[in-house]
C-alpha cells in the first residue's frame, strides 16, 4: 500500500494515473534540463573556455601550501577580511607557532582577521580599482575561473602593467606570479564566419621560462585556488560529514514512522 | 492478529517513533542553543590585553579595558603600602577569602603578583559604578584615618589601596582582581593567568 | 459497525487508559476555561478527511513545516544580522564563520526559501488538478492566493538583506517597476525606497517588513486558510464531497480521522521532505547558483551592474513575461495579471466536475500546456534576453494566458466522465 499513487491495479485509476504520470515526467524532465543547463555554471568572461582547477578541498597539505602561496604572493594587495588566522590554524592542522612564524608577517594576534595595511582609497589611486577582498572570490567566480585567470596573463605592451589577461580583458592586476610562470604570449587568429570576423584565442606560447616547470606552476596555482575555495566557506568539510549522519538519522526515523503509519492504517479498507 | 496484540504493536511503534522523534528534535535544537554561546568574534574582542608599565611612576595609575570593563594598574610606593598595612582599617574581607574576587595568587595583603603593582577591575562590587581614585592622605571629606584607596561616589563604599572593601558599606566584596600574568618585568597580560603564581 | 466508531474507540481508550484520574481532572480544568479538547476534536481527532489522499496532498503540511522552520531560523539570524548597509554583508559572513552553527541556520533559511516555493507551487498545482478552488472552496483558494502573494513579497524583501550584488540590483530593478504605474509611479518608487536610490534606509525598512510585518500577516492568513479548509472539509483526488455519504454515526464513510491517520501519514512525508532538504543543506546549499546566487557573494556595488541580473528562480516565470513585452508599462501590467488571473479560477472554470480524473480532454490538455508553459517561462526568465529567447518566451506567454482567457469557453462544454459516488482507492 503506497501513499504514492503510481502503479495501480484498478482500471478506474489507470487513466488518471497516466495523465498524472505524464505530467510528472514532463515536470521532472524540465527540472533536470534546468539544473543541467549551462546557466547554473559560472559564466566565463566572453567565450573563453575555462581550464579545470581539479582541486580537492579535503587535501590538507594542498591547503597548507595554498595558504603559504596566498600569504606570500597575494596579501600584499588583497585582504581576506572575513578569515581569522586561528580558524586557519585549526582547520589546516597548523600549530599556533607555525601559524605565527609562517603565515603572519605583520604581527597581530591569531584571533585577528586577514586584513592588510593598504587602504582602499590608496589602492584605487595606484591601480585604478581597489584589489578586491578575496574571502569569497571562489564562491562568486568559481575555482575554474580563478585557475584560468591566474594562469592566463600574457604579454601586452599596450597595457600599463605590460600584461593582459585572457579571462579578464584589460585587467588592472599585474602578473604577480611571473617569476614562477615565466612570460607567455597569447595567440589569436581572426576567423571569418558568415561575414562576421571573430578574434579567436588559440593558445599561449611561452616566451621566457619561469622558475617552475609548467607542472609545478599548475600545482602552485591549484593549491592557491584550493585555498581560496576553502576560505570561501571554511566549514564545508564538517558540513558534509555532518550531513551523512543527519541522513542516516532521518532514514532510521523514516523507517519507524513508516512502520507506525502502516500499523495505524492496516484496517482501513 | 488479535486486537490486544495489535494494540501492543501499535503502542510500541507509537512510543518508539516518539522517542526517536524526540531525540531528533533534541539534536536539532543543539545548533540553535549553541548559537547563543560567545563565538569567535566575542572571543577575539575579549582576548587578553597587554598593558605596558615601563613608564608607570609610583603613585600613578594607568587605565585600560578588558571584556568591556575598566582595568586599573596602580604602582604603589613602599610608603603607600606601609600606610595601608598599618592603618588598622575595618575591612570586610581582609584576607581575601571570597574566592570569586581574585585568582589564588592574589590572596594576600597586597592582592597582587608583584607587591607594588596592583591590577584591579574598576567596578564597584555594589552596583557597578566606577570608584574614584583617592590616593590623598586624610582629606577633609574622607576623615583623618583615610590613608589612600578608592571611594565610590554612588553609595559611599570605600576600598583600600589593595581594593579591599571597608566593612559597614553597601559593597559586599573586594574589588575584583582579574587573571593576569607578567610577560616581562614591565609588560602585563590581563585576561590570562597561565603559570602565574605568587 | 462503521469504521469511524471503531477507530475513535481505539484512540479514546488508549488516551484515557494512559491518563488516569488525575490526568482527566486536569483536562477538565483546562476545558472549563479554554476550548482545548473541543479544538482538538474539531480539528484533529474528529476532523474527517478522505482516505484516498495521494502524494499531491502532502504539500500543504510541508508548507506549514517550512513556515515554522523559516520563522525559527529567521529569529536566530536576526540575533546576529545587522540591517545597516555598511555592516549587512559582513554580518552575514560573521554568521557563516564566527557564530556557532550560524552556517547551518543560514543555509536552512536560504534553502527553506526555495523549498517554500517548490512546495507551494506543487500545492497550488494540486488545487488546479483536483478542483480544490471550486465551490464551496473559493474563499479557501483566495486566501491561499493571498498567502502566495505575501510569500513573494517576503522573499523579495528578504533577498535585499544580504546586501550582495544581486540583492541590490534585483531590488533596484523590481522597485523601479512600480514606476511603470501611470501618474503615481515615480512618487511611489521614491516612497517605497525612502530615498532617491536603494540605500541603507531602504534596507532598514525592508528588514522591518521582512522580520515582523509580513510574517505576522502570513501567520494570520495561514490560520484563516486552515479554518476555511476545516469549514468546508478537505476535498480528495476524486473531487467528491465525502460528507454526502455519512454512516449512522454521522461520520463520512470515506473519511478517516485526521489524527491519527493523516498525522501518521504526513509524518512519513515530512521525514522524506527533511531528507531531501538536508541533502541540499549539507551537500549542495548553493544548488548550482539557483538557491544562493554566485553574484551575491560580492558586496553590493552601486557603480557596477552585474552582467546578468536575474531574480531568484521562483520569480522567473513572471520576470520572463515582463521581459517578453516591449513596453515597460504593459509588461508590468501583464506580469501582474499573470498572478491576478489565478484569483479568478473558481469563476473562470465552468465545469461542474471537480477532479481532473473525470474531466474532459480539453481541460487536461489545457492544464498540461499551462504547466509546461510555467516551467518553460521559468527557465526562460533565467536566460539572457536574446532575440530567440524573447520570441520563444512570447509563445509561452500566449499559451500561459490562453489557459485563463479561454477557460470559460473550453470548460463549458467538457465531455466529462461519470463521477463516482464513493472515493476510489487502490490499497
Amino acid at each position: 500500500m503506497s501513499i504514492f499513487q503510481g502503479s495501480s491495479e484498478l482500471a478506474q485509476s489507470k487513466q488518471h494515473s497516466r495523465a498524472a504520470a505524464t505530467q510528472r515526467v514532463a515536470g521532472l524532465a524540465l527540472i533536470a534540463a534546468l539544473l543541467l543547463s549551462p546557466v547554473s555554471a559560472f559564466a566565463a568572461g566572453g567565450s573563453t573556455p575555462l581550464l579545470h582547477a581539479n582541486n580537492d578541498v579535503s587535501n590538507i597539505s594542498s591547503l597548507q601550501r595554498g595558504a603559504r602561496n596566498f600569504v606570500n604572493y597575494c596579501m600584499g594587495c588583497h585582504s581576506a577580511q572575513y578569515v581569522r588566522y586561528n580558524r586557519l590554524a585549526a582547520d589546516l592542522q597548523i600549530s599556533e607557532d607555525q601559524l605565527v612564524n609562517n603565515l603572519m608577517f605583520a604581527g597581530g594576534k591569531p584571533h585577528d582577521r586577514m586584513e592588510i595595511a593598504m587602504s582602499a582609497a590608496d589602492a584605487e589611486r595606484w591601480f585604478g580599482v581597489a584589489p578586491p577582498d578575496l574571502s569569497l572570490i571562489a564562491r562568486s567566480r568559481g575555482t575554474d575561473y580563478l585557475f584560468t585567470f591566474l594562469k592566463g596573463f600574457y604579454v601586452d605592451e599596450s597595457r600599463p602593467t605590460g600584461v593582459n589577461n585572457i579571462v579578464l580583458e584589460s585587467a588592472a592586476m599585474p602578473n604577480v606570479l611571473w617569476q614562477l610562470q615565466g612570460s607567455q604570449r597569447a595567440v589569436f587568429s581572426d576567423e571569418e564566419h558568415d561575414g562576421v570576423v571573430t578574434h579567436a584565442f588559440k593558445g599561449f606560447e611561452q616566451i621566457e621560462p619561469g622558475e617552475m616547470s609548467p607542472e609545478e606552476f599548475d600545482q602552485f596555482v591549484r593549491d592557491l585556488v584550493n585555498f581560496l575555495e576553502y576560505i570561501g566557506e571554511p566549514v564545508q568539510m564538517q558540513r558534509r560529514q555532518l550531513g551523512i549522519w543527519v541522513l542516516i538519522f532521518l532514514l532510521v526515523f523514516g523507517l519507524f514512522s513508516w512502520a507506525l503509519k502502516q500499523e495505524i492504517w492496516k484496517d482501513i479498507k | 492478529m488479535s486486537e490486544k496484540s495489535g494494540l501492543n504493536r501499535r503502542h510500541f511503534l507509537s512510543v518508539a517513533t516518539s522517542v526517536v522523534g524526540a531525540a531528533g528534535v533534541g539534536m536539532a535544537a543543539v545548533p540553535f542553543v549553541m548559537s547563543f554561546k560567545p563565538n569567535a568574534k566575542a572571543q577575539a574582542l575579549g582576548a587578553p590585553v597587554q598593558i605596558d608599565i615601563s613608564k608607570l611612576e609610583e603613585g600613578q595609575m594607568v587605565r585600560s579595558m578588558w571584556r568591556g570593563k575598566p582595568v586599573w594598574v596602580l604602582k604603589r610606593s613602599p610608603a603607600m603600602l606601609e600606610r595601608m598595612h598599618e592603618s588598622g582599617a575595618k575591612l570586610a574581607d581582609p584576607d581575601s577569602e571570597v574566592e570569586t574576587q581574585q585568582p589564588a595568587f592574589a590572596q594576600n595583603e597586597d592582592r597582587s603578583l608583584k607587591s607594588q603593582v596592583l591590577v584591579v577591575l574598576g567596578v564597584c562590587t555594589h552596583l557597578g559604578c566606577a570608584p574614584l581614585e583617592r590616593f590623598d592622605v586624610a582629606p577633609a571629606d574622607l576623615g583623618p584615618d583615610w590613608v589612600g584607596g578608592f571611594y565610590c561616589p554612588c553609595h559611599g563604599s570605600k576600598f583600600d589601596l589593595s581594593g579591599r572593601v571597608y566593612a559597614g558599606f553597601p559593597a559586599p566584596t573586594n574589588l575584583v582582581v582579574p587573571p593576569y600574568r607578567y610577560l616581562s618585568e614591565t609588560l602585563i597580560l590581563v585576561g590570562d593567568d597561565t603559570g602565574a603564581s605568587a | 459497525m462503521s469504521n469511524g466508531v471503531r477507530r475513535d474507540a481505539v484512540t479514546e481508550q488508549t488516551i484515557m487508559s494512559r491518563m488516569g484520574d488525575k490526568g482527566a481532572e486536569f483536562v477538565d480544568w483546562i476545558d472549563a476555561r479554554f476550548p482545548m479538547s473541543k479544538m482538538l476534536k474539531e480539528h484533529a481527532t474528529e476532523y474527517y478527511a478522505a482516505k484516498n489522499f495521494n502524494v499531491w496532498y502532502v504539500f500543504g503540511v510541508l508548507a506549514f513545516v517550512v513556515l515554522i522552520m523559516q520563522l525559527l531560523t529567521g529569529v536566530f539570524l536576526t540575533m546576529s544580522y545587522k540591517p545597516d548597509a555598511e555592516k549587512a554583508f559582513a554580518s552575514v559572513e560573521y554568521i557563516m564563520r564566527d557564530v556557532e552553527w550560524g552556517w547551518l541556520i543560514r543555509y536552512m533559511h536560504s534553502t527553506g526559501a526555495s523549498a517554500f516555493f517548490i512546495v507551494v507551487y506543487l500545492h497550488m498545482f494540486r488545487g488546479m488538478m483536483y478542483g480544490s478552488y471550486k465551490k464551496p472552496r473559493e474563499l479557501l483558494w483566495i486566501i491561499g492566493m493571498l498567502i502566495y502573494m505575501m510569500l513573494m513579497a517576503e522573499g523579495f524583501l528578504g533577498y535585499l538583506l544580504p546586501w550582495g550584488q544581486m540583492s541590490y540590483w534585483g531590488a533596484q530593478v523590481i522597485v523601479s517597476l512600480f514606476g511603470a504605474i501611470p501618474g503615481i509611479g515615480e512618487g511611489l518608487v521614491e516612497w517605497i525606497r525612502g530615498d532617491y536610490f536603494i540605500s541603507d534606509i531602504t534596507l532598514n525598512r525592508f528588514f522591518a517588513l521582512h522580520v515582523i510585518a509580513v510574517p505576522l500577516a502570513l501567520i494570520m492568513l495561514v490560520v484563516m486558510h486552515i479554518l476555511a479548509l476545516h469549514e468546508t472539509g478537505s476535498l480528495n483526488p476524486d473531487g467528491i464531497e465525502i460528507k454526502e455519504h455519512k454512516g449512522p454515526d454521522g461520520i463520512p464513510l470515506d473519511g478517516v480521522a485526521f489524527h491519527p491517520y493523516l498525522t501518521a501519514k504526513d509524518l512519513v512525508a515530512i521525514v522524506v521532505f527533511l531528507a531531501a532538504f538536508s541533502g541540499v543543506v549539507f551537500f549542495a546549499p548553493e544548488m548550482g547558483g539557483y538557491f544562493l546566487e554566485h553574484a551575491n557573494f560580492e558586496p553590493a556595488n552601486q557603480l557596477k551592474t552585474p552582467e546578468h541580473i536575474a531574480p531568484v528562480w521562483y520569480y522567473t516565470p513572471f520576470y520572463a513575461i515582463l521581459r517578453a513585452v516591449p513596453s515597460k508599462g504593459f509588461g508590468a501590467f501583464l506580469m501582474a495579471m499573470a498572478i491576478i488571473l489565478l484569483f479568478f479560477l473558481p469563476w473562470l472554470d465552468r465545469c461542474k466536475v471537480k477532479s481532473i480524473r473525470y474531466r474532459g480532454w480539453t481541460f487536461k490538455v489545457a492544464l498540461t500546456v499551462f504547466a509546461i508553459s510555467f516551467v518553460a517561462l521559468g527557465y526562460l526568465g533565467l536566460q539572457p534576453a536574446t532575440d530567440t529567447f524573447v520570441a520563444i518566451t512570447r509563445v509561452f506567454t500566449i499559451l500561459y494566458f490562453s489557459f485563463f482567457v479561454f477557460m470559460p469557453i473550453y470548460t463549458r462544454f467538457e465531455k466529462t466522465k461519470p463521477v463516482p459516488e464513493r472515493v476510489t482507492w487502490d490499497h
